[in-house]
């Protein structure tokens, strides 16, 4: 165990037993629709035609600014269309239409077994290059997040292996299968950014993967492995580094402000696979489960894969009701889906079917009775009754009184409220009448 | 090691669109298993023991206060919701609960109409016109306790013993063991029941005179420890109120001397059991941190002892719980939680 741990947080029934120990499978769909809306940032400017024949990783999108990524191809095969694509947040996006032709033909990497001899400059343009985000589920593009400016000074690398989402196992599956791999992107990640130490954080319901890393990591005196509490929001960046390193983020303020870099396993590995095999980033494992699905599994799919294919090779939904949701992520923070139809991008951890039993949100809710359920829960120590009230009076201005910028929607206070108070639903809407 | 799973049809691939018109709503997709009505239930289940055994002791007089209680307010809440064109609340449990809690803060032998207008203040003064559960600032039952006791000091007064038999109608009248204290003083108090021995037992069993549900000191921490065990109540509010009150019973009990007074009497006596597990600790009326719920606790302990040993009155735990629930929102704003990241913590690493 970690020496330290938050304050709050809730611990809801973790749905893990459905897919944890279904190995990662690989799928390969006929066409694949890939977005350049992948990451937060501006969108990649497509640099392919119609009707143009594209490698597997062939650059489809060149990053469109300074916060952005490039999108490469996921297959060989022709470019139907330049189209358009549903993303989860409801928004819209610019996207190719990919036919796969089959035949996996990859563009020509730049394997580079030797890696230890690159400058951190080399490094940095491979990951660059190869259009990683964090693939956690927040997609921040990570050059970006790796290459703090000169006067944040960085001791502490933070691997991200909570995975405190319910049901999802995509993280675990990848950390069990891929350990010496993510261990080596790790190594690649402290030479990237010039630092000697490395804390692997894993939570303790996942005590094979703390086992297997300990193992792995015994002879190191700078990679340390962490089993941390059964307690959600653990794997929120913020509530990780003061676990591990006793480090509070202030408010406003970000990681590399208290010296640290936090990147999440799957990330770790997408930076192994750019470095080590010189491949962009063009799949993942993403978990598909949840009580609806009929036979849960992990994928290692490739992006741009449609999210009803998936479901569908993991033969279909089952006890749809009129409550039951399709969520892109997890339950706690994910995104419920009014539709299928719509691709697996960079930062799809999983798709999450709920019954009618499981599903909550959306039912009536009553006046706050002031239990203090919320406020205990909160891993911020923030007031969310407060907040919700605040809202409901539209009293917004107020809200920035008891800091309404910090919370960063776990979502635990809604969770446990009684009175089942949509408590994020206040706060999201409070933030962007805030924003303006 | 990954092997290769086959397309899946264009059928099945049909029939997973098909789902598609699922529910949307924002995150989190999942909610835990409190709810209100179930707290409000729970504590209802809670009081039980302590009804039941007011029931036993005080027979039908006491059976009649606790379903005329009940039955006004729940009435009252349905009238009021019914008649302002709101959504009706009744099945919440909240107004059952406000009836139980007035009716176990009655003497048992009170004419109809206590019940009555008791459960229009509580329900409709307190809670419903200032916006229903949830708004209130003082709690219900106590504040419709309070009214009675002003506008009828005689019969909220006037005590009976335990009846001889159930069905019987004969009516005793008599003191309470705080009465009893307060007019002749605590060496009177233990001859009247024998012996302190005797004068524990009675006490702790609710074999004594008092309001219909604040007897049976054993059967109410029997609930207090079911409100604790489900997590419904924190331990601040009781210990920090039963800990200040005991602390100062010892202390300015016994006239004339320091540290000489009987915690012990003053803990089983009165309503102080009631007020500390199930009216102090009122989410609505009571602070929500911990800090916060510790000074609210002392607030409550200290008032109840200084008018059960200064006061006119020779029960307390009433009026200090109304005073506190003014303090609420004051104590609230004083110990607010620390904001994350907001206080430098020195690092391990570096």
């Amino acid at each position: 165990m970690s020496s330290f741990s938050f304050k709050g947080g809730v611990h809801p029934d973790d749905g893990k037993h459905l897919s944890k120990d279904k190995p990662i499978e690989k799928y390969t769909p006929k066409q694949v629709l890939v977005p350049m809306q992948q990451h937060i940032g501006a969108p990649a400017k497509i640099v392919v035609e119609e009707n143009s024949h594209v490698l597997k990783g062939q650059l489809l999108g060149e990053a469109g600014g300074m916060v952005s990524a490039k999108v490469h191809s996921p297959v060989s095969g022709r470019v139907i269309k330049l189209t358009e694509a549903l993303l989860a947040a409801g928004r819209k996006s610019a996207a190719v239409l990919i036919e796969n032709d089959g035949l996996d033909e990859w563009v020509e990497c730049k394997a580079c077994s030797n890696w230890d001899s690159l400058t951190k400059a080399e490094l940095l343009a491979k990951i660059t290059d190869a259009g990683i985000v964090g693939m956690g589920g927040a997609t921040f593009p990570t050059h970006v997040k790796v290459n703090p400016p000169a006067n944040k000074k960085i001791n502490a690398l933070v691997i991200n292996g909570v995975e405190c989402e319910p049901y999802l196992t995509a993280d675990y599956r990848l950390m069990i299968e891929y350990a010496k791999e993510i261990l080596e992107g790790i190594s690649i990640l402290l030479k990237t950014l010039d630092i000697t130490k490395a804390y692997i954080g894993i939570e303790a319901n996942k005590p094979d993967a703390v086992k297997l890393f300990q193992d792995l990591t015994k002879n190191s005196k700078d990679i340390s492995v962490h089993s941390l509490k059964i307690r959600y929001p653990q794997g929120a960046e913020k509530v990780l580094i003061k676990s591990i390193l006793n480090r509070e983020v202030p408010p406003g303020a970000l990681p590399m402000d208290v010296g640290v870099v936090v990147q999440n396993t799957g990330t770790v590995y997408a930076i192994y696979e750019a470095v080590k095999l010189g491949r962009p980033l063009v799949e993942r494992i993403v978990s598909v489960t949840g009580e609806g699905i009929r036979s849960p599994k992990n994928f290692r799919t490739v992006i741009g894969t449609s999210v009803s294919e998936l479901i569908a090779a993991c033969g279909g939904t089952q006890g749809k009701g009129k409550n039951s949701k399709i969520i892109s992520g997890g339950p706690m923070m994910g995104f419920a889906l009014h539709t299928t139809d719509l691709p697996v991008i960079k930062g799809t951890s999983g798709i999450v079917v709920l019954t009618d039993d499981k599903a909550g949100g959306g039912e009536d809710y009553s006046a706050c009775i002031k239990c203090g359920r919320c406020v205990r829960a909160c891993p911020m120590g923030l007031q969310p009754y407060m907040l919700g009230i605040l809202a409901e009076k539209r009293m917004y201005d107020r809200a920035k009184e008891y800091k309404v910028d910090n919370c960063f929607e776990c979502g635990s206070c809604t969770y446990i409220c009684p009175s089942k108070r949509p408590m994020v639903e206040f706060i999201k809407a409070t933030k962007m009448v805030l924003k303006g | 090691m990954a092997t290769t799973v086959e397309q899946p049809k264009a059928e099945e691939q049909a029939a997973a669109v098909a789902h598609s018109s699922a529910y949307i709503s924002v995150s989190p997709h999942i909610k835990g298993k409190y709810s209100t009505s179930g707290i409000m239930w729970a504590v209802n289940i809670a009081l039980a023991p302590a009804a039941v055994s007011g029931a036993y002791y005080f027979g039908m007089h006491g059976i009649m206060t606790l379903f005329l209680c009940i039955g006004a307010s729940v009435l009252c809440e349905y009238l009021y919701e019914l008649l302002l064109n709101q959504k009706i609340t009744i099945r919440d449990g909240s107004a059952f609960l406000t009836g139980l809690l007035l009716a176990m803060n009655l003497p048992a032998n009170v004419p109809f109409y206590i019940p009555l207008v008791g459960s229009v203040v509580a329900i409709v003064l307190t809670k419903q016109l200032f916006g229903g559960l949830g708004f209130n600032l003082f709690n219900p039952a106590l504040l419709a306790r309070a009214f009675l006791m002003i506008s009828f000091p005689k019969i909220l007064t006037t005590w009976t013993a335990p009846v001889e038999s159930f069905m019987s109608s004969d009516a005793v009248t008599t003191a309470t063991p705080l009465g009893i204290l307060k007019i002749d003083g605590y060496q009177q108090l233990i001859e009247t029941f024998g012996s302190k021995a005797d004068l524990y037992l009675s006490l702790l069993f609710g074999n004594r005179s008092g309001c219909i549900g604040e007897t049976a000191i054993i059967a109410l921490i029997a609930g207090g420890i079911f409100l604790l065990a489900t997590k419904i109540i924190s331990w601040h509010i009781p210990v920090a109120y039963l800990g200040t009150a005991a602390l100062m019973a010892w202390i300015f009990g016994a006239k004339g001397a320091f540290f000489a007074g009987d915690p012990l009497l003053h803990l089983l006596s009165g309503g102080i059991m009631l007020g500390a597990f199930f009216m102090a600790t009122d989410y609505v009326t009571s602070p929500m941190s911990s800090i916060g719920k510790i000074v609210f606790g002392f607030g409550c302990g200290f008032l109840t002892m200084l008018i059960r040993l200064k006061g006119g009155y020779p029960e307390g735990v009433m009026f200090s719980i109304l005073i506190m629930n003014c303090f609420a929102p004051l104590i609230d704003k004083a110990f607010q939680p620390k904001v994350f990241g907001s206080v430098k913590v020195k690092g391990r690493a570096s």
